[in-house]
């Protein structure tokens, strides 16, 4: 069965990249278009993986993944912050809401792939 | 696998585009003195969202100018920087920079380089308005910057490793509280847990904080000779930031780390065992590296800072089968949700529509000629699927229809900039925003309601020591109003300015050598400046004047949308201009007429009344034709038999019906054999395969399947007067 | 504005395909036109037509369409081809010359023929009632001639009087 991923971000182009990417390369991909949106979702099937913005309207990135880490179902799914700039700050406070790790802004198709086969293959 | 990126470009565009619609919007409505902070949040938001995207699909002029603009938001937003007026006035100069790289970009074009660095160079001024420190990163493109030392000049990063001195039973709170302690301080990494064979716990910390604040929080747990505080090597940072990501797995060996660095990206726990987790979960059980003790305290929610850190195992059975799924609130939306579609779609439901309300006219039409018994069991479904149908239309209309707020939006922009090129005082209002209209109209309306704006600015409005000296206030008003009226659209434009001098505008007309009279009513005096090559101003500024505007404007208005433009002024108190539209290019209210037997649709908003006129109301003007006394006045006849070269049924206007029409201020009586009747009909183009003809605006298909000609009424009150 | 390949260029470059033509009489002769330019052949409907005023009079008027309105030119009285009949064999050839849609009544079709390029030849410079500009070639067949015409360029042009003139410009009249 295909792994699904699921990816939460506010701007449709970048959403748009990553599902066809990573659907490109056999994953099933579901697309949030906010933290509020994306935590829903997320309740509805269980995801593989998780990859977050952070910036967004209505629910931010950080709040997302720890509102994710206080669900039974995703106290150990990875989820992957995407952020515009891996400052010590920024690494600290994913690291501290429960995120797996992250991925800088911006990526290309090869890296996104790269690391999400290194997740969960 | 390569992806071909340039398939996402028009979604970045669209979205691009409206995040600078938003961001000038909210900076436009920005108090200066107090702004508020979901509005600050929201601009910034909007430029790292183009930021995101551009720097993605390889836009870097764009990336460029956005990240400065981004972290000047950041600094303002944070309270780090105040907000002024005149850094307003760059980030709306630094947003129209991005639509002209944006636009560029779409069209393969090239964009303003000078313009953009420029614009560049002065937000980085702002950026460092309030330093004298050492200046951070300037205009770069948006790689990270090196090494974390240098995100702000004070702080440091360290490892710290310690014992802690009391029972591994005890760890847990004391490590809450600890942990909440150095938060406070700065950024934490936790690097290793300590654990029952091995208590040692290291961090890393990024803190401008001397180190005996490091040390206090651990003063509870730990000897001092137990906490080791050291300098963290800023390397592996570094690298990390060149390979663009990172995991928080453990630090403690390097090499992993190095190797990371050169990969963009990093986990915070071990990768494989999250991996082999995932797998585990699919075949239906699985170990765990560290199993906890069952009482583990289950992470409370929405907790900031503890729930997180631990690798928290739990028992199996709740996250491996999908059955047990916890039952979704019912998702409410609060939000309403919406999908993009391509206008031609929705076009081509709209013409498909059409044509339903023309079959069904047919069918309801050759249901009539049925033996009354068959007809009347038809009769209820005849009309219940006429009234599906018009339900049908009108929801389909509905879906073309857009509040006008997307044309009024533009223009606190327009009033803002040229108030201040002109120098007078301007406040600009709007009513009835949420007014709708069809979506062609919209994009159509646009530019002639901009001239009329700027028009009002120009002449209109006086400056502010002519409105002082006339006992005016110094701040005029525009007001832009938008309603719906009996089937049309109403938008006025309406300015407390001078108002129109009536006597310059003779003046000027007899000058130009059109044929007025002394004694016209005042609106069709006003509706002279729309004559081409018409002006009175005094002073031909580059805004308007030229007098190449108006003329256009009343084309577009009457001949581009179907609409009418009047006018109303006062002297020394305002104008009013009011512009009528239908509501949608595509269906028209007419009532039929017939004339030798042809029939014409007449457009229902421009009839004012239909009469049978007395022998004796007809009188005969020598070289003018004849008129007809209506209401106190006397209106011209034009006898369409004679416009059309049609035998007519009727010869006399008193046997026949005089449909009286006004356009563009004037009156006309249309001399007809008979009314037919009144009918909503789908306009249909005479052009897409013929040619333009007199007197006629389109076309449409009546419930008999012929085509019935629509008359355009403006071009026959014209014929009529001259 | 670059011209549409009519069949004919191409016939030039590939010299060895044939051009199908449906031929039709008006008045005394046989005419052939391209068949890719045919959408569809009706019988008149005289009440159908509505009249569009100060029109010449070879413009009947415009019909209806499956719900597009279409122009009636006819080509007899065009042509002066003495008094136009208008009875139950009465057709109407539906053309669409570069997306316009017009229909022209004549006095019969008679068939689709290929005609290889060899039963081609170059039209006389006088003699027809059309413009030499407008024929493409004189076609034979058995012992019939036919009159080839371009029918893309005679309904475009001005004489036609189908179109504005900004439009007939575009279309490269």
């Amino acid at each position: 069965m295909a792994k699904s991923v699921l990816t939460v971000d506010d701007s449709a182009s970048i959403r748009q990249m990553v599902a066809f990417t990573l659907k490109g390369a056999g994953y099933d991909v579901v697309e949030a278009v906010d933290g509020m949106d994306g935590l829903q979702k997320a309740k509805t099937k269980p995801f593989n993986l998780i990859l977050s913005d952070q910036n967004m309207p209505k629910m931010d990135g950080l709040t997302l993944i720890k509102s994710l880490r206080a669900l039974a179902q995703y106290k150990t799914v990875p989820i992957l912050m995407l952020t515009t700039e891996s400052s010590e700050g920024m690494k600290a406070q994913g690291k501290t809401a429960g995120a797996t790790g992250w991925l800088v802004k911006p990526f290309d198709p090869q890296k996104l792939l790269e690391v999400v086969k290194k997740v969960i293959g | 696998m390569t992806v071909d990126m340039s398939q996402f470009y028009q979604v970045f565009f669209e979205e691009a585009g409206e995040h600078l619609s938003n961001m000038e919007n909210l900076l436009l409505s920005l108090d200066i003195e107090s702004p508020e902070q979901e509005d600050l949040n929201a601009i910034f938001r909007a430029a790292h969202s183009i930021k995101g995207g551009s720097a993605t699909f390889g836009f870097t002029d764009i990336a460029e100018v956005t990240h400065i603009l981004e972290s000047l938001l950041d600094r303002i937003r944070n309270g780090e920087l105040a907000l002024q007026k005149d850094m307003v006035d760059v980030f709306l100069r630094a947003g129209d920079i991005l639509k002209d790289q944006l636009a560029a970009h779409q069209n393969n074009e090239e964009s303003d380089t000078e313009a953009a660095r420029g614009v560049c160079e002065e937000l980085t001024r702002w950026q460092h308005s309030d330093e004298s420190a050492a200046p951070a990163s300037t205009a770069q493109p948006p790689e990270n910057p090196p090494p974390a030392d240098t995100d702000t000049a004070a702080e440091q990063r360290y490892t710290i490793t310690f014992t802690p001195s009391s029972s591994p039973a005890e760890h847990g709170v004391h490590m809450e509280n600890m942990a909440a302690e150095l938060e406070k301080l700065g950024a934490v990494d936790i690097l290793a847990e300590g654990s029952a064979e091995n208590p040692v716990w290291r961090f890393a910390l990024t803190t401008a904080a001397p180190e005996e604040a490091i040390r206090e929080p651990f003063d509870f747990f730990a000897q001092p000779a137990d906490v080791v505080i050291e300098p963290a090597p800023p390397a592996q940072a570094a690298a990390e930031e060149e390979q663009g990501y990172g995991f928080f797995t453990d630090i403690a060996s390097p090499e992993p780390a190095e190797e990371e660095a050169e990969q963009g990206y990093g986990f915070f726990t071990d990768v494989d065992a999250v991996r082999k987790t995932a797998e585990e979960e699919a075949q239906g059980y699985g170990f765990f590296e560290k199993i906890e003790p069952p009482q583990e305290t289950p992470p409370t929610a929405a907790s900031g800072g503890g729930a997180g850190r631990r690798d928290v195992g739990q028992p199996k059975g709740d996250a491996a089968s999908p059955g047990k799924r916890p039952s979704d609130k019912a998702a409410t939306a609060a939000q309403t949700e919406s999908i993009r579609v391509s206008v031609e779609k929705v076009d081509q439901l709209i013409n498909l529509v059409g044509e339903l309300v023309i079959t069904q006219a047919m069918v309801a039409q050759t249901a009539n000629k049925l033996p009354p018994d068959v007809y009347e069991t038809l009769q209820v479904s005849l009309s219940q699927l006429e009234h599906n149908t018009r339900d049908l239309q009108e929801s389909v209309m509905s879906i073309r229809m857009m509040p006008i707020s997307f044309v009024f939006s533009r223009f606190p922009r327009v009033v803002r900039d040229l108030s201040s090129k002109l120098n007078k005082q301007v406040e600009l209002k709007t009513v009835g925003e949420g007014t709708e209209l069809d979506k062609g109209l919209i994009e159509k309306l646009s530019d002639p309601l901009t001239h009329l704006v700027r028009n009002s600015l120009d002449h209109g409005v006086e400056s502010p020591e002519k409105r002082l000296a006339a006992g005016k206030p110094a701040k005029g008003t525009i007001t832009l109003r938008a309603s719906h009226q009996g089937g049309n659209v109403v938008i006025e434009v309406i300015d407390d300015g001078a108002g129109m001098d009536r006597e310059k505008i003779l003046a000027k007309a007899k000058e130009r050598g059109i044929p007025v009279s002394d004694t016209i009513p005042d609106q069709e005096v006003w509706q002279l400046i729309f004559e081409a090559g018409f002006s009175t101003a005094e002073v031909v500024t580059d805004v308007s004047g030229r007098g190449v505007g108006m003329d256009v404007v009343k084309r577009n208005i009457i001949h581009g949308m179907g609409g009418r433009i009047e006018m109303e002024s006062h002297s020394g108190a305002g104008t009013r201009i009011i512009i009528r539209l239908p509501l949608t290019l595509a269906i028209l209210d007419g009532m039929s007429v017939s004339v030798g037997g042809d029939i014409f649709i007449t457009p229902l908003t421009y009839i004012v009344e239909s009469l049978k006129p007395r022998e004796e109301d007809i009188k005969t003007v020598s070289g003018r034709g004849r008129v007809v006394y209506v209401r106190g006045e006397y209106v011209t006849l034009l006898p369409l038999h004679e416009v059309f070269n049609i035998q007519p049924v009727v010869a006399e206007p008193q046997d026949g019906i005089l449909v009286l029409v006004e356009a563009e201020g004037k009156k006309v009586a249309l001399f007809v054999d008979e009314l037919v009747g009144q009918h909503q009909v789908v306009i249909k183009s005479l052009e897409t395969n013929f040619r333009k003809v007199a007197g006629i605006s389109g076309a449409t298909i009546m419930g008999d399947g012929k085509v019935a000609l629509i008359l355009d009424i403006s071009s026959l009150v014209r014929l009529s007067q001259g | 504005m670059a011209p549409e390949a009519t069949q004919e260029t191409m016939d030039e470059v590939t010299p060895h395909l044939s051009q199908e033509c449906l031929t039709f009489t008006l008045g005394a002769e046989e005419y052939g036109i391209d068949i890719l330019k045919v959408q569809e052949i009706r019988g008149y409907e005289y009440e159908a037509v509505t009249r569009i005023a100060n029109s010449p009079e070879f413009i009947k008027g415009v019909i209806n369409l499956r719900g597009i309105i279409v122009p009636i030119v006819d080509m007899r009285i065009k042509f002066s081809l003495g008094e136009p009949e208008y009875n139950q064999f009465t057709v109407v050839i539906i053309l669409n010359v570069n997306h316009r849609i017009v229909g022209m009544v004549v006095d019969s079709v008679s068939d689709v023929i290929a005609l290889t390029p060899e039963q081609i030849r170059p039209a006389p410079e006088l003699g027809s009632i059309m413009d030499a500009q407008l024929l493409t070639g004189l076609g034979t067949i058995d012992d019939r001639m036919l009159i080839l015409v371009d029918i893309e360029k005679l309904m475009n042009s001005p004489e036609m009087a189908l179109m504005d003139d900004a439009a007939a410009e575009l279309a490269g009249a």
